[in-house]
C-alpha cells in the first residue's frame, strides 16, 4: 500500500535534519492556521490559485522563488559554516558528510529549478505581455498548469525534508553514483521527479511564451525590431526552453527507469554507459545557463535604457547578439566534460566554440555602457543592480573563457574555482537581474514602489557579500581545493573559507534588508503610491497601463509606431490622449480554472507515488489528470465577457487620475518621476532641432 | 615573467596560504607549469576587453549622473564605427586565445607522453575512498601513495571499481576522470624531488573529503630503493584486493608486492559484461 514508505523515512536521524523538518511542518501548519483565522481561503483560491491572469501567475512564480531562495540561502549558510570550521580529517564541523552532500544537492537544485527558473518565468509572465500590448498569454490555462507543476516540483523538494532524504548526488546527479546499485534509497528519485515536474512546467512555459510573442503582438509590432529588448530575450529564452528541456526530461526519466525497473541506459555493461547521461544532461545544461541569463540581460537592457533616460545604444547589435548566444549555446555542452578523456581535437573544437560566445556577450556589455554614455543617469535600485552586474559579470566572463581552455580546465574542473565561476554568472548575472526586474516592475504589479533606502542597503550587502564569498573560492580552486568537500586536510585554506563565510553572512544581511524593505514598503504604501502607472519615466508600453493594470491590461490595445513607443509619446505630449469610445470592443477574458491547481496536486501525488513505489496512486493520479484535461476540453464556458463600456470607463478613470495628478490635486507625497526627469528638456531639444531644419 | 616567478611575486605581497599552497600555483612539472602559463597569458589578453569595461563604467557613472550636468544626447543610439570596434576587438581576442586553445590542447593532451624516454607505467584504480596504484613493470602496488621518480614520464592508466572519480595532482598536471568499465589516461612528469599531494575531485560519497593521497617525488635511485622495500610487503592477490575494495576509507598509505597479473583489466572488464559477475562477489 505504501510502497517502500515506512517509519525509517522519518527525519530524526540527526539534529539539523530534525530541526529543518520541524520548521517545514510548523510553517505549513502556521500558514494553514493563519489563512483560516484571517478567513483568506476563498480569497487565495479564487483571486490567486485559480486565476489565469498572466500577471497574477507571474507574481505567484516570484513568490515561489522568494520562498525557495530563503531555504536555499540557509543551506548555503550551513555549508559555508561547515567549511569555515572544517579544517581536519573525518567529522570536524557541525554538519556530517552525508548531510553536507544533501545540502549541496538541494541548494543547487533549488537555486536553479525553484528560484531562478520561477523568478525569470514570473518576470516574463508579468511584463512581456504588457510590453507587446497583449491582453494575456496565448494559452492562459496551460500557463497556470506550468506554474502548478513547478510548485509541485518545489513541494517535492520540501517534502524530502520531512519524509525520506534528498539525493546526495549534486544538482547534476551523475550516475553511477545516482544509480540503484550505489544509491538504492529515495534520494535520487526525489531529485529526478522534482526536476521532471519543474522541467515539464518549463517546457510548457517555453511554448506559451513563444506563441504569445508570435501571436499576440499589438498593431505595429509586426515590426519585430520595435519590440522592447526584454521581449527579444524572452523569445530566445523560451526557444531554448523548448529545445533544451526535453533532453533533461529524457535523461532523468531514463535514469528513473534504470533505478526502478532495471533498465540499462546508464549502467555499465549490457550496452549502457554513464557517459551518455552526462552527454544528455549537459545538452540541456549548457543552454540552461543561457535560459537563466538571457532574461536578466533583457531586464538590464530595459533598466539601463530607462534609468539613463536614453534610447538603448546598439539595439540591433543587442538583438543579434542575443540570437547568436541562443544559437551558440547549443554548440558547447561538451566543455562540461573535457576531463572525461575526449581527444585533443574534440576538446579544442568545443573550447573554441565556447569562447565564441564571449564575443556577443562582450558586445552586449559595451552596448550597455555606451547607453549610459551621454545619458542622464538615475541611480534607483534597479540601476544599482545593473551597474553592479556589468562590473562583476565580466569577472565571471573571464573565468569562463579560462575554463574553456581545455588544458586549464583540467586543473580547475571540479574545483572551487568552478564553483566561484558559476556563482559569478548566476548571482550578479541572473539573480541581480531578477532582483532589478522585481524592483523595476513592483510598482506596476502592486501600485506602489519599494522602499528605496532598504533596497539600497540590500543591494550593497549583496554585492559586497558576493565578492567576499566567492573571490576566495577562485583562489582556493587554484590551490587545488575540490568542490563539495565538507572537510579538508590543508589548514592553510581555512582563512579563505572564513572570509567566504563572512561573505555569506553579508549576503544574509542583504536578504534581511530586502525582507525589511518589503515590510516597510507595504506599511508606507501611501507614501510610495504610483498614481500614474509610470513610476520610473518608463519607455515601453507597460508603463502606459495603470498600476496595477486591470485584468485586461489595456482597454483599447495601443498602436505602436516605433521603438520605445511610450517614451516617444511622452516626448510628443501624446502619452495620455482622450480615449476614443469607438475604439472599444467587447472582449472575452479567461475565466478562473480550478482544473489547473487540481492537475498540479495530482502531478505532485503521481511523482510522490513514483518515488515511493505506490503504484496504485501513480495510476489514480495519472487517470485523474487525464480526466481533468478531458473534462476541461469539453467545456465552452471558459471565458468571461467584459463590455466595451466597462473598458472605456476604466480608461477614462485612469486618465482623470493622471490629469488630477498633473494638476497637483492628488498624490503630493509622490512626485511624478519624469517631472524631475527629462521630458521638458527633450521636447525643447527636439523643437530646436526642428527649428534649425 | 615566467609563471612561477609571477606567483612568487604575488606570494610576497602576503596573501595568506599562497606561499605554502602546493596547488596549481606552485608547479613542479612541465604540464602544470604550462597550464599556469596559459592562465596568465589568457588573463593578459582578456584584460584588453575587461579593463576598459571597468574604466568606462567608473567614468560614465561619475560623469553622467543626472546631477552632473554633462552632455545629454538621448537620441544617440547607433554608431557604425563604434559597433564595428565592439564586435571586432572581442573577436580578435577570441581568435588569439582560440589559437592558444588549439595548439596547447594538442601539446598538453593528457594522453600524450611528455618527457622522452621509457615511460613508467602505472595503473590507477579508484576505490571507495582511496586510490590503488599498480606498478605492473615493478611488480608492486600502493594505496594512497603515488611515488614517482623525478624526470621520468609516468603514464597513468585510470579506471574505477566504484563511482566516477577524477584524479588530480595539482602541482603536476590537471585531472582526468576514472570510470568503471573504461580506461582513461593521464601522463605526468615531476621535475624535482618533493612531497606533493593529489586527490579525487569528483564527489563520490561519504569518505570523499579525505580521499587524498601523497605523491613523494624522489630521485630515480631513491625510487628504485623504495620499490625494493615495497617488494617485501604482502602480495596483492585477489583476496587482498577484494578486502581492499570493500573496506571503505583508509587514510594511511599501504604497499603491496606482486599484484595479480592483469588485475587492472579484470577490474575494468567486470563492468562490461553483467552476466560474468563481479570480481569480488558477495559469496
Amino acid at each position: 500500500m505504501l510502497g517502500r514508505l515506512s517509519w525509517d523515512a522519518s527525519p530524526f536521524y540527526g539534529v539539523i535534519p530534525a530541526i529543518a523538518a520541524s520548521v517545514v511542518v510548523l510553517a505549513a501548519i502556521g500558514t494553514i492556521v493563519l489563512l483560516t483565522v484571517m478567513r483568506r481561503w476563498r480569497w487565495l483560491w479564487s483571486e490567486w490559485l485559480t486565476s489565469l491572469d498572466h500577471k497574477k501567475i507571474g507574481i505567484m512564480y516570484v513568490v515561489l522563488a522568494a520562498i525557495m531562495l530563503a531555504r536555499a540561502f540557509i543551506e548555503a549558510g550551513l555549508m559555508r559554516t561547515q567549511q569555515a570550521l572544517g579544517a581536519g580529517a573525518g567529522d570536524v564541523g557541525p554538519v556530517g558528510a552525508e548531510h553536507f552532500a544533501q545540502l549541496f544537492s538541494t541548494h543547487g537544485t533549488i537555486m536553479i529549478f525553484f528560484v531562478l527558473m520561477p523568478f525569470m518565468t514570473g518576470l516574463i509572465n508579468f511584463a512581456m505581455p504588457l510590453q507587446i500590448g497583449a491582453r494575456d498569454m496565448t494559452f492562459p490555462w496551460m500557463n497556470s498548469i506550468a506554474l502548478m507543476l513547478t510548485i509541485g516540483g518545489a513541494g517535492l523538494v520540501m517534502a524530502s525534508l520531512v519524509i525520506g532524504k534528498f539525493s546526495t548526488g549534486g544538482w547534476t546527479g551523475y550516475p553511477n553514483f545516482t544509480g540503484a546499485e550505489v544509491n538504492p534509497g529515495v534520494g535520487p528519485d526525489y531529485w529526478i521527479w522534482a526536476l521532471t515536474l519543474g522541467g515539464a512546467g518549463s517546457t510548457l512555459t517555453g511554448i506559451n511564451i513563444v506563441a504569445t510573442i508570435w501571436k499576440e503582438r499589438t498593431t505595429g509590432l509586426d515590426h519585430l525590431m520595435w519590440m522592447p529588448l526584454f521581449c527579444w530575450t524572452s523569445l530566445c529564452t523560451a526557444l531554448l526552453m523548448i529545445f533544451a528541456f526535453p533532453a533533461l526530461t529524457v535523461a532523468t526519466v531514463m535514469l528513473w527507469l534504470d533505478r526502478t525497473f532495471g533498465f540499462h541506459f546508464f549502467t555499465q555493461g549490457d550496452g549502457g554507459n554513464m557517459m551518455q547521461y552526462v552527454n544528455l544532461f549537459w545538452m540541456w545544461g549548457h543552454p540552461e545557463v543561457y535560459i537563466l541569463i538571457l532574461p536578466a540581460f533583457g531586464v538590464y537592457s530595459e533598466v539601463i535604457g530607462t534609468f539613463s533616460s536614453k534610447k538603448l545604444f546598439g539595439y540591433t547589435s543587442l538583438v543579434w547578439a542575443t540570437m547568436a548566444i541562443a544559437v551558440l549555446s547549443f554548440t558547447v555542452w561538451l566543455h562540461h566534460f573535457f576531463t572525461m578523456g575526449a581527444s585533443a581535437n574534440v576538446n579544442a573544437i568545443f573550447g573554441i566554440a565556447t569562447m565564441v560566445i564571449a564575443v556577443p556577450t562582450g558586445v552586449k556589455v559595451y552596448d550597455w555602457l555606451l547607453t549610459m554614455r551621454h545619458g542622464r543617469l538615475r541611480f534607483d535600485v534597479p540601476m544599482l543592480y545593473a551597474v553592479g552586474f556589468i562590473v562583476t559579470f565580466v569577472v565571471g566572463g573571464v573565468t569562463g573563457v579560462l575554463m574553456a581552455i581545455p588544458p586549464f580546465d583540467y586543473v580547475v574542473h571540479n574545483s572551487t574555482f568552478l564553483v566561484a565561476h558559476f556563482h559569478n554568472m548566476v548571482i550578479p548575472g541572473s539573480l541581480f537581474g531578477m532582483m532589478a526586474g522585481a524592483t523595476f516592475w513592483f510598482p506596476k504589479a502592486f501600485g506602489f514602489r519599494l522602499d528605496e533606502t532598504w533596497g539600497r542597503r540590500g543591494f550593497w550587502f549583496w554585492i559586497v557579500g558576493f565578492y567576499l564569498a566567492f573571490m576566495p573560492l577562485y583562489v582556493l580552486g587554484l590551490f587545488g581545493m575540490s568542490r563539495r568537500m565538507a572537510t579538508y586536510l590543508h589548514p592553510e585554506w581555512q582563512p579563505w573559507l572564513i572570509a567566504a563565510w563572512a561573505g555569506a553572512g553579508l549576503v544574509g544581511c542583504g536578504l534581511i534588508c530586502q525582507a525589511i524593505m518589503l515590510y516597510v514598503s507595504i506599511r508606507d504604501r501611501e507614501r510610495l503610491r504610483d498614481i500614474t502607472g509610470d513610476a520610473w519615466d518608463g519607455r515601453t508600453l507597460e508603463w502606459l497601463a495603470p498600476s496595477p493594470p486591470p485584468e485586461w491590461n489595456f482597454g483599447a490595445r495601443p498602436v505602436v509606431t516605433g521603438r520605445d513607443e511610450f517614451g516617444e509619446r511622452k516626448l510628443n505630449d501624446e502619452a495620455y490622449p482622450v480615449p476614443d469610445r469607438t475604439a472599444y470592443r467587447d472582449i472575452e477574458i479567461p475565466a478562473n480554472a480550478a482544473t489547473a491547481p487540481l492537475i498540479g496536486i495530482f502531478a505532485f501525488l503521481l511523482a510522490f507515488a513514483a518515488i515511493w513505489w505506490m503504484w496504485w496512486l501513480v495510476w489514480i493520479s495519472a487517470g485523474a489528470i487525464f480526466l481533468l484535461v478531458l473534462w476541461r476540453s469539453m467545456r465552452f464556458d471558459l471565458h468571461r465577457q467584459v463590455s466595451a463600456e466597462t473598458l472605456y470607463q476604466a480608461d477614462m478613470a485612469h486618465r482623470r487620475t493622471i490629469l488630477a495628478h498633473a494638476n497637483g490635486d492628488i498624490g503630493s507625497g509622490a512626485p511624478m518621476r519624469h517631472a524631475r526627469g527629462t521630458e521638458g528638456y527633450l521636447a525643447k531639444e527636439r523643437r530646436e532641432r526642428e527649428g534649425q531644419a | 615573467m615566467p609563471p612561477r616567478r609571477t606567483v612568487a611575486a604575488l606570494a610576497a605581497i602576503g596573501l595568506p596560504g599562497l606561499a605554502e599552497a602546493a596547488g596549481a600555483l606552485s608547479p613542479n612539472g612541465p604540464v602544470a607549469e604550462a597550464q599556469l602559463g596559459i592562465l596568465l597569458t589568457a588573463l593578459g589578453l582578456m584584460a584588453i576587453v575587461v579593463l576598459p569595461v571597468w574604466l568606462l563604467a567608473a567614468v560614465f557613472v561619475l560623469r553622467y549622473r543626472s546631477t552632473a550636468g554633462q552632455t545629454y544626447r538621448p537620441e544617440e543610439d547607433f554608431d557604425l564605427k563604434v559597433d564595428l570596434v565592439i564586435w571586432a576587438v572581442p573577436a580578435l581576442i577570441v581568435i588569439a586565445i582560440g589559437t592558444i586553445v588549439w595548439t596547447r590542447t594538442h601539446q598538453l593532451d593528457p594522453y600524450a607522453q611528455i618527457a622522452p624516454g621509457d615511460s613508467l607505467r602505472i595503473e590507477a584504480v579508484a576505490l571507495d575512498w582511496k586510490w590503488l596504484f599498480i606498478y605492473p613493470d615493478l611488480g608492486i602496488a600502493t594505496v594512497n601513495e603515488l611515488a614517482l621518480p623525478a624526470g621520468t614520464n609516468a603514464e597513468i592508466a585510470l579506471t574505477s571499481d566504484t563511482v566516477i572519480n577524477s584524479l588530480i595532482v595539482p602541482g603536476l598536471a590537471g585531472q582526468i576522470m576514472a570510470m568503471a568499465g573504461m580506461r582513461t589516461e593521464l601522463n605526468v612528469v615531476a621535475d624535482a624531488p618533493a612531497l606533493m599531494w593529489g586527490r579525487n575531485t569528483q564527489y563520490s560519497g561519504e569518505g570523499f573529503a579525505d580521499q587524498e593521497f601523497r605523491v613523494p617525488v624522489t630521485t630515480p635511485e631513491d625510487f628504485a630503493a623504495w620499490a625494493e622495500t615495497a617488494r617485501r610487503e604482502r602480495p596483492l592477490d585477489r583476496a587482498a584486493y577484494c578486502n581492499l575494495a570493500t573496506e571503505g576509507a583508509t587514510s594511511e598509505p599501504r604497499r603491496y608486492s606482486a599484484p595479480e597479473g592483469g588485475l587492472f583489466k579484470a577490474i575494468m572488464m567486470q563492468y562490461m559484461d553483467q552476466d560474468r559477475g563481479r570480481l569480488c562477489s558477495d559469496d
